[in-house]
C-alpha cells in the first residue's frame, strides 16, 4: 500500500463521504405507504380474488369446456358438468382451491366466454383449511357484486389484448 | 439548582432521620448508608434501562429514515410505545433450553453478560458530585468491568452446544480481545492527559478559558476516533458484528436464546453502547463541562452567560450524539471480512495508539507544554 493511500484511509475520508451521503437520506422525504389507509395503485391487469360472470340477462357464461381446468398449471380448478333441461351444457361444481392458484391468469385467458375471470382484490383471507376452496356459488357470488369494476377493468384494457 | 440542592438535603436529613429512629443510633448509620446507596443505584439503573428500551427504537427509526422509510410508527403516537410492545412480547414468549445444553451455564450466561454492563455505571460521575462510587481508579474499573462481559458472551456459545453459538463466541471473544487493547491504550493517553484515573477529575482538567478547544479530544484526535471505533467493536455493532452475521451464523453466541434470556443479552450490548458513548464523552469530550465555556462568553453577562455554565444537559446532549453515531455508522457501512477487523485491531490501532501516547508524553514535557500546548498541559489543576 503506498503512503498516500495509507494516509487518505487513517484521515478516513471515504467514510466521511459516506457518511454524509446516508446524513443527507436522513431528511429526504420518505416513501412509505402506510398501507391499509394509503393504497398504491393497481394495474388493470391484476390478477387477484377469482370470480365467475354471468350474462346481463341472467345467464351464467360458464359452459364447462374445462379448459381453464386443463390449462391450470396448479391443478387447482375441478369441474364437474351435465346437461341441463333446456340441453346446454353447464357445470355441477366448479372449484377453485385458492391455496393451490397461483394466479397466473391462464384460467382467464383459456376461457372462450369471459367466464372466470381474476379480479384486482387481493385483500382476504382463511381462517381453517376447509376455507380455502372456492365453490361455484361463491365465485358467482363474487361476479355478481363486483361485476362493474370487473367489467370496467376488463373494458380499459381490452385495446391491448 | 439551588431548589434541586435543597430537595437532596432534605431527602438525606429525612433518610437520615428516619433510619435512626427504625433502626436505632448503631444500625441506623449503616442503614442509611445501604438505603441511599439502594436509591443511587435506582436513580442511574432505571434512567439507563429506559434510555435501552427507547435507544432501540431510536434506532430503528434512524435506519429507517437513511432508508427513506417511516420506520415504527404505529404502536401509540408516532410508535412511542412500540418498545412496551416489544418487551411485553419477549416478556411472554417460551425460554427454550436446548437438550444438549449445559442448563446451569446456559442460564448463567445472561446474568454474566448483563452484571458488568450495569456494574460498570457506578463509577460514573454525571456531575462533579452525582456519582455512586467516585473511585480514584474509576477507568481501571470500568475496563474490568466491560472485559467481563466478554465471559457472558463464551459462556453463552459454549453452554449452548450449539456449532453456530459456538462460532460466534469464538469471534465474539477475539474481537473483544483485540480491541480492548486498543481501547485501553486510548484510555492510557486521556488519563495521561487528565493526570488521574478518576473520572470526575479528568473531566476537570478540561475546564478553562477556550471550550470544547480544550477537551482532550483535540490533543487526543487519534485516540479518541479509535476509543470510539474500538467501542463499536467492543460491543460487537455495525461495521463489526460479524459475531452476529445473519448469513451465516444466524444470531451468534445468542442463537439458542428466546424471551427474557435474549432480551437480558440485548441490553447488555445497549447499556454497553451507552457506557462506551459516555465514558467518550466524559473523558475526551468534557463531560459536563459547556462546548461554549469561553472566557469571553462566561463574563458577558447574564443573557450570555447561562451558555457556559457546566450541567448535566451539556453531558446528556453528548452522549445522545455519540449514540447517535452508532446508529448513523450502523446505516452506512457494509460489514468489515473477519480478516480485515483482526488487521485493523492489531496491526493498525494498536500501533497506532502507541505513537500517540509517545506523543502525547512529548505533548505533556516540559518546555513543550508551557510553551505549544499549555491550553490542555500547561497547568496545575
Amino acid at each position: 500500500m503506498s503512503i498516500g493511500r495509507a494516509l487518505s484511509s487513517l484521515m478516513m475520508w471515504e467514510l466521511g463521504k459516506g457518511l454524509m451521503l446516508t446524513g443527507r437520506h436522513l431528511f429526504k422525504r420518505k416513501v412509505t405507504v402506510m398501507y391499509p389507509e394509503e393504497k398504491t395503485p393497481k394495474s388493470a391487469r391484476f390478477r387477484g380474488l377469482h370470480a365467475l360472470r354471468r350474462y346481463p340477462n341472467g345467464e351464467e357464461r360458464c359452459i364447462a369446456c374445462k379448459l381453464c381446468e386443463a390449462v391450470c398449471p396448479a391443478l387447482a380448478i375441478t369441474i364437474d358438468s351435465e346437461e341441463r333441461p333446456d340441453g346446454t351444457r353447464r357445470t355441477t361444481r366448479y372449484d377453485i382451491d385458492l391455496v393451490k392458484c397461483i394466479y397466473c391468469g391462464f384460467c382467464e385467458e383459456s376461457c372462450p366466454v369471459d367466464s372466470i375471470v381474476e379480479t384486482d382484490m387481493h385483500e382476504f383471507h382463511f381462517e381453517s383449511r376447509g376455507e380455502t376452496v372456492y365453490t361455484k356459488a361463491m365465485l358467482l357470488a363474487i361476479g355478481d357484486r363486483y361485476e362493474a369494476e370487473i367489467a370496467a377493468a376488463r373494458g380499459e384494457d381490452a385495446a391491448y389484448r | 439548582m439551588s431548589w434541586f440542592d435543597s430537595i437532596v438535603g432534605w431527602t438525606r436529613a429525612t433518610g437520615q432521620s428516619a433510619s435512626q429512629w427504625a433502626f436505632g443510633p448503631e444500625w441506623g448509620t449503616h442503614a442509611y448508608t445501604v438505603g441511599s446507596s439502594l436509591a443511587m443505584i435506582l436513580m442511574v439503573l432505571v434512567p439507563v434501562l429506559l434510555t435501552v428500551l427507547y435507544y432501540q427504537l431510536v434506532e430503528r427509526w434512524v435506519i429507517g429514515w437513511i432508508q427513506v422509510r417511516k420506520g415504527p410508527n404505529r404502536v401509540g403516537w408516532k410508535g412511542v410505545l412500540q418498545p412496551i410492545a416489544d418487551a411485553i412480547k419477549l416478556l411472554m414468549k417460551e425460554q427454550m433450553i436446548p437438550t444438549g445444553a449445559n442448563k446451569a451455564l446456559f442460564l448463567l450466561a445472561p446474568v454474566v453478560s448483563v452484571a458488568p454492563a450495569l456494574a460498570a455505571w457506578a463509577i460514573v460521575p454525571f456531575s462533579p458530585t452525582w456519582v455512586i462510587a467516585d473511585v480514584d481508579a474509576a477507568i481501571l474499573v470500568m475496563l474490568a468491568m466491560t472485559s467481563l462481559g466478554i465471559y457472558g458472551v463464551i459462556i453463552a456459545g459454549w453452554a449452548s452446544n450449539s456449532k453456530y453459538a459456538f462460532i460466534g463466541a469464538m469471534r465474539a471473544a477475539a474481537q473483544m480481545v483485540s480491541y480492548e487493547l486498543a481501547m485501553g491504550f486510548a484510555l492510557v493517553g486521556a488519563l495521561m492527559a487528565g493526570q488521574s484515573m478518576r473520572l470526575s477529575e479528568i473531566v476537570a482538567r478540561q475546564d478553562g478559558n477556550w471550550g470544547f478547544i480544550e477537551w482532550f479530544w483535540l490533543p487526543l484526535l487519534p485516540l479518541f476516533v479509535i476509543h470510539y471505533i474500538a467501542g463499536l467493536a467492543e460491543t460487537n455493532r455495525h461495521p463489526f458484528d460479524v459475531a452476529e452475521g445473519e448469513s451465516e451464523i444466524v444470531a451468534g453466541f445468542h442463537v439458542e436464546y428466546s424471551g427474557m434470556m435474549f432480551a437480558v443479552f440485548f441490553l447488555a450490548e445497549y447499556a454497553n453502547m451507552i457506557l462506551i458513548s459516555t465514558i467518550s464523552s466524559l473523558v475526551f469530550l468534557g463531560g459536563w463541562l459547556s462546548p461554549f465555556n469561553f472566557a469571553a462568553i462566561r463574563e458577558a453577562g447574564a443573557p450570555l452567560s447561562w451558555l457556559a455554565a457546566p450541567g448535566i444537559w451539556w453531558l446528556l446532549a453528548k452522549i445522545a450524539f455519540l449514540m447517535f453515531m452508532f446508529l448513523w455508522v450502523r446505516a452506512s457501512f457494509p460489514r468489515y471480512r473477519y480478516d480485515q477487523i483482526m488487521r485493523l485491531g492489531w496491526k493498525v490501532f494498536i500501533p497506532l495508539t502507541l505513537i500517540w501516547i509517545a506523543v502525547v508524553g512529548v505533548m505533556m514535557m516540559e518546555p513543550f507544554a508551557s510553551d505549544y500546548f499549555s491550553i490542555w498541559f500547561g497547568r496545575q489543576p
